[in-house]
This record gives structure tokens, C-alpha cells and sequence, in this order.
């Protein structure tokens, strides 16, 4: 066997091993994007919340889904709803088509997997914010969803990049920092949610997009 | 130059054997048309190999259904990882010899 032959054949098993158990072609554009839009939905939250009058303050009782709403809450919450959809539709186009050029399948076996695991921690934190929520808990929704979000990221990174995990660990901090700090929910989402993603796309990007 | 030839597993001679035992070595579980899909082969092809696989002991087979579906897993067996240790060395040690002589 000749040299070169046997460096080829080692890197193709090297090659295998991450493709097969590590889904590689996450995109780091789509990061920025999500960034952006968290900032844009960040801003128009501050919008409705401090300046205008706002038409209901704290302990509110919901009679109806209508007031609900037409509430400041009501409206924060399609706002976020968007920014999470627009993001994920963002992250599956440019995704997929990362994942054509890399040659990976976007619905295999390390897709799933990521999918799976992060799964677990995003619907339980969704549920248990949307309950707190209804209940008028409203200081709880930033750090707690910067926190289950975090622990997603950790859950998933076995299955992709390493810096996932890292990213995690950032949102984790920051969501129990903002736990600390009653009143500043809203920076510390825009941080979390935007800063952080356009922060790490953009290392993703250098790295591993071009 | 002695080229430690012999410590090279036959079994893993061709490519496809040898690249099916790496992606099992760090996936507990893999199926077959996953498989299929990875290594961009033939069913006949890569069936034939893992059977070649599976007699030596290297790994084994999980046969159970998805619905109707017929659903084959296959995992490394302890053997199995020893000798893809065992022959990974065998090809470092061929390159570092082939650089000092």
C-alpha cells in the first residue's frame, strides 16, 4: 500500500465518522439571521411596552382569548411566535441547501437525533412558560426560555458542532443572570436571543460556511 | 523495511468493510438503508459485505419491524472494535515506517 493510498483511507473513515454521527451542515448564515430578527422583534416589544399607553400592566385576569389577545401580552407573544417562525424557516432553507452541497441527508439518522434531543428541553421549557404565563408570571418568560433554550443547545451539540455547546452554556448563564435582575427581561433576550446567534453565526460562518 | 503486513485485518482489505466498521464504531446503532444512503452503494453490495462482516464477528444484527416495514440495525461487537483498533494502528505504524526509510 502506498502512503498516499493509506492517508486516504484514513481520511475517509475520519470523514464517515463525523458525517455519520454528526450533522455538520447547520447553517451559519441562518444564525446571523436569527439574530437579526430577534433584534427586530426585541425592538418592537420595547415599542409596545415603553412608550404608548399600555393597556394592561401587572395581574391581569383573562376573561376571554380575545382580550388575551389584545393585551400587551397577547401582542408579545405573537411577536415572538413570528421572530421563532421566521427564524426556523430561514434555518431549514439555508440548512437544507448546506446540506445538499455537504452531501448529508437534512432527515437522517444525525438530524434526527439533533432534532430529538433538542426536543426534550425546548417543548417542556415552552409548556412550563406558556403555563406560567397564563398564570401572570410574566418575569419568568425571559431567563426561563434563555435557560431551556441553553440546555437544548447542550442536549443537541452531541450531534453537531462543538460550538453549539458553548452557545448553550452562554444562554444558561445569561438566563440565571436575568433571573437576578427583575425588569430587565427584555435586554437580556435581545442579548440572548440576538447578540448571542449573531455573535456565534458569524464565527460558524468564518469557519465552516465559506 | 519490514512492513507489518500481517497485522492488517483481511477482513478489512476492502474499503466498503472497513468504512461500514467506522461509522459503527461511533454509532451505537446504524440501519441499512441509512447505511445505503452514507456510503452511496448498492443493496446487493452492501449486504454482501455485512454479511462478510457478521461471520467474522465483528458486528451484529438487529432485526425487528416499523409498522410493516421490515427495520435492520446493526452494532459493533466488542471483537469488532478491537479489530479496528488493531488495524488502524497496523496503517499508522506503516506510515511512520514508510517516512523513516
Amino acid at each position: 500500500m502506498e502512503e498516499k493510498e493509506i492517508h486516504d483511507e484514513l481520511a475517509s473513515i475520519r470523514n464517515l465518522m463525523e458525517r455519520s454521527s454528526k450533522f455538520i451542515s447547520l447553517s451559519g448564515l441562518s444564525g446571523i439571521l436569527a439574530g437579526l430578527y430577534a433584534l427586530a422583534g426585541a425592538a418592537a416589544a420595547y415599542f409596545i411596552l415603553y412608550t404608548g399607553n399600555s393597556r394592561i400592566t401587572y395581574h391581569p385576569r383573562f376573561y376571554s382569548l380575545d382580550y388575551f389577545l389584545d393585551s400587551d401580552v397577547g401582542h408579545l407573544v405573537f411577536i415572538a411566535g413570528l421572530v421563532l417562525a421566521v427564524s426556523l424557516v430561514t434555518g431549514y432553507v439555508l440548512t437544507s441547501r448546506k446540506a445538499e452541497k455537504k452531501g448529508q441527508s437534512i432527515w437522517g439518522t444525525a438530524s434526527r437525533a439533533l432534532l430529538f434531543n433538542m426536543a426534550v428541553p425546548l417543548i417542556s421549557g415552552g409548556l412550563l412558560i406558556f403555563i406560567l404565563l397564563i398564570r401572570g408570571h410574566y418575569g419568568i418568560v425571559s431567563p426561563a426560555s434563555l435557560i431551556f433554550y441553553g440546555l437544548a443547545l447542550v442536549a443537541a451539540s452531541n450531534f453537531t458542532f462543538i460550538m453549539v455547546k458553548y452557545l448553550g452554556f452562554c444562554e444558561i448563564i445569561l438566563g440565571l443572570v436575568a433571573a437576578c435582575l427583575p425588569g430587565y427581561g427584555l435586554l437580556f433576550w435581545a442579548i440572548g436571543f440576538g447578540v448571542l446567534h449573531i455573535v456565534y453565526g458569524s464565527l460558524m460562518y468564518l469557519k465552516y460556511d465559506r | 523495511m519490514k512492513v507489518p503486513f500481517e497485522k492488517l485485518d483481511k477482513a478489512f482489505e476492502n474499503r466498503l468493510r472497513l468504512q461500514i466498521m467506522s461509522v459503527l464504531m461511533v454509532n451505537d446503532r446504524y440501519d441499512f438503508n441509512s447505511l445505503k444512503e452514507l456510503l452511496d452503494v448498492t443493496d446487493g453490495n452492501l449486504a454482501s459485505h455485512l454479511k462478510a462482516l457478521e461471520k467474522e464477528e465483528y458486528i451484529v444484527v438487529h432485526k425487528s419491524f416499523l409498522g410493516r416495514k421490515p427495520n435492520t440495525n446493526y452494532e459493533s461487537t466488542v471483537k469488532g472494535k478491537a479489530a479496528f483498533k488493531q488495524h488502524l494502528d497496523a496503517l499508522e505504524q506503516l506510515i511512520k515506517q514508510q517516512k523513516t526509510s
